[in-house]
């Protein structure tokens, strides 16, 4: 790891206590095999309650999702009954009828998803930080309401303000300019589930941008400004070429998130209207084996659809690793809200 | 950051106002639609219909009067199931990231730098994707269905960010104390309890308050891992409800889901300070 304090401070901190009567073990490392033990056991007794539930809740699931989708695993299998099947679930996903049309709603959905978050994040964070500290303190901690309150709520807030005429919020709000009343979720399943999804998502570029915006120095802009720049000329020349790298950071990781993520789409178009008018792949993997409407749950089958944004959130987390220093993202506070 | 001259109007500076109104209208509607739906018969649109009352929150004092809840479990020990699960949530998630916290500050072992590049690669990874096999997983330990296998597993999934946020905590601490107290004879582990915990207090109450949030929040881990519901939380009952769609009584569940949210907003209010230590680094989503 590039940067980190923490270990330069644990070999000091070694150091330090083998000076000590109490770390006589620590002292006794090189002494063979059960000095060696000892001089571990403290750090196998901190270690061993994370390490066992990291094994169990991440590396486990890993395994056995790549290992279930060669299985035919399923309800009607058991879970004792089934065989390994090879690559037959994967070519069941390169052939099967809906793929393309599930495939295509998951792309449209995670890009226009996106677009939004990232252009709104960046919106609301630009113009916060440009008007009093305290009007745009307040503002974002409005945009984190979404994502602080449970799914549930919030899917039921927007649930309600797509209802039908005439209960529906958006229906009174676009009658002055002439749009019929309609019940959106059904007739516009694609702007509710993207709404919804767009006004928490935005709450991430908002604070990743917010800090980076407060933490470019003021003389740029006062400069810039004794130059004669306007503000747009300002935000265009200064701000955004110096978030460049915190916006790759959010669309990166946004990325994989709006793959991997259905909790608000099950909650409000379960995937519907129709047959899989707004499903995603993750609510697809999630329908094949966790909640089947034919009764029979295809853990086999599922996890290959699973196995897939698996493997992608993989090499993305590695990527955000590597590239953007994600630990020096998340290693300290990053904003303060008045 | 103002940066117009103070004394003088300019129109131009109102412009980033009237854009943030417009742009945070929505969700300004949508919590205010919530309040006062709830204090109402019936909302068409913004537009309240009849007089002002507290019929939607008869469900506290008369849950047998209403239908819609006639078939579910009653809301207290919802409520208290809920509170189980949060905060049973947040002491895991506690103990276990100050452990390793501070194993990964303190002392040097094998595997360590494997372990912190495992935890950090973790927290990018969206564990959403590993549910399925999840299942399986509870299903051998035998925790299929049951409040403590999803506590387990909602844990879990903090842990990363957990383990990365104390770490952090234990490495600004000085250590001269720590010091002190191990060559006066104290274990490391009484030293971890005694000397170096109190000082992280404040890693500790922000850490404990973002996991008890999610887990007050949380749907999915429930939802998919406790289907038979004895020990259902308030999460499934506003999705049950939210499921009976046209025909829901939607004063009622405004009520349901205000109380629902109501706490995370007080919590949001009063500890905005220590909750967005970790959610400006941590968000996910």
């Amino acid at each position: 790891m590039r940067g980190n304090n923490g270990s330069d401070m644990a070999v000091v901190g070694r150091g330090a206590a083998q000076a000590g009567p109490a770390a006589a073990a620590a002292g006794a490392r090189s002494d063979g095999q059960p000095a060696w033990w000892r001089g571990h056991a403290t750090a196998l007794f901190f270690m061993a309650p994370a390490f066992v539930m990291v094994t169990l809740f991440f590396l486990a699931p890993v395994l056995i999702t790549l290992g279930m989708s060669l299985t035919d695993m399923a309800t009607a299998t058991g879970l004792s009954r089934w065989q390994w099947v090879g690559l037959d679930n994967y070519e069941r996903i390169v052939r099967g009828r809906f793929t393309l049309l599930i495939l295509g709603n998951t792309l449209f959905y995670v890009a226009v998803t996106l677009a939004f978050n990232v252009l709104v994040g960046l919106g609301v964070a630009l113009l916060s930080t440009h008007v009093e500290p305290k009007a745009g303190g307040l503002v974002r901690s409005l945009w984190l309401l979404p994502r602080i309150s449970p799914s549930v709520v919030y899917a039921l807030m927007w649930t309600w303000a797509a209802a039908d005429a005439p209960f529906g919020v958006i229906n009174q709000l676009v009658e002055p300019f002439g749009v019929a009343p309609r019940f959106w979720l059904a007739s516009d399943p694609w702007l509710i589930v993207i709404l919804i999804n767009g006004f928490v998502g935005a709450s991430m570029g908002m604070l990743v941008f917010t800090s980076a915006i407060q933490s470019i120095p003021e003389e740029l802009f006062r400069a810039a400004r004794v130059d004669g720049a306007s503000a747009w000329q300002i935000v265009r020349r200064i701000t955004l070429p110096l978030l460049k790298w915190p916006i790759l950071f959010v669309l990166t990781y946004q990325t994989m998130s709006l793959f991997a993520s259905y909790e608000y789409i099950l909650l409000t178009t379960n995937g519907g209207p129709g047959l899989y008018g707004t499903e995603v792949w993750s609510l697809w993997a999630f329908h094949t084996a966790l909640s089947s409407y034919y009764g029979n749950l295809e853990f086999g089958f599922g996890s290959a659809l699973a196995a897939v944004l698996v493997v992608m959130g993989l090499a993305i987390s590695f990527v955000l690793l590597r590239v953007f220093r994600f630990n020096d993202l998340v290693a300290e506070p990053r904003i303060e809200i008045t | 950051m103002s940066r117009e001259t103070v004394g003088r109007f300019s129109l131009g500076s109102l412009v980033p106002y009237v854009v943030l109104v417009l742009f945070t209208l929505p969700i300004v509607i949508l919590y205010g639609w919530l309040f006062y739906s709830s204090f109402f018969p019936r909302v068409e649109g913004l537009r309240p219909v009849g007089a002002f009352t507290l019929e939607n929150w008869r469900f506290l004092w008369a849950p047998e009067t209403v239908d819609q809840l006639r078939n579910k479990p009653p809301i207290i020990p919802l409520t208290i199931n809920t509170l189980v699960f949060s905060l049973s949530t947040a002491l895991v998630v506690l103990l276990v990231s100050s452990m390793a916290g501070y194993a990964l500050s303190r002392l040097n072992f094998p595997g360590r730098r494997t372990f912190l590049g495992g935890v950090l690669l973790l927290h990018a990874f969206p564990s959403v994707t590993l549910l399925i096999a999840t299942f399986i997983v509870l299903r051998q330990l035998g925790l299929y269905d049951q409040l403590l296998g999803v506590i387990l597993v909602k844990a879990a999934f903090e842990l990363p960010l957990g383990i990365w946020i104390m770490k952090g905590f234990f490495d600004t601490v000085p250590w001269e104390l720590e010091m002190a107290a191990l060559v006066d004879g104290a274990g490391r582990i009484t030293t971890w309890w005694r000397i170096v915990m109190p000082l992280v207090r404040p890693g500790l109450l922000a850490l404990g308050l973002l996991a008890f949030v999610t887990g007050w929040n949380e749907f999915l881990l429930p939802f998919i891992f406790m289907p038979s519901g004895t020990q259902a939380t308030l999460s499934q009952l506003v999705r049950s409800m939210l499921g009976e769609g046209r025909f829901v009584d939607y004063g009622m569940l405004t009520a349901v889901g205000l109380y629902y949210v109501a706490p995370v907003i007080v919590l949001f209010v009063f500890a905005q300070e220590h909750l967005m230590k970790i959610y400006g680094g941590g968000v996910k989503g």
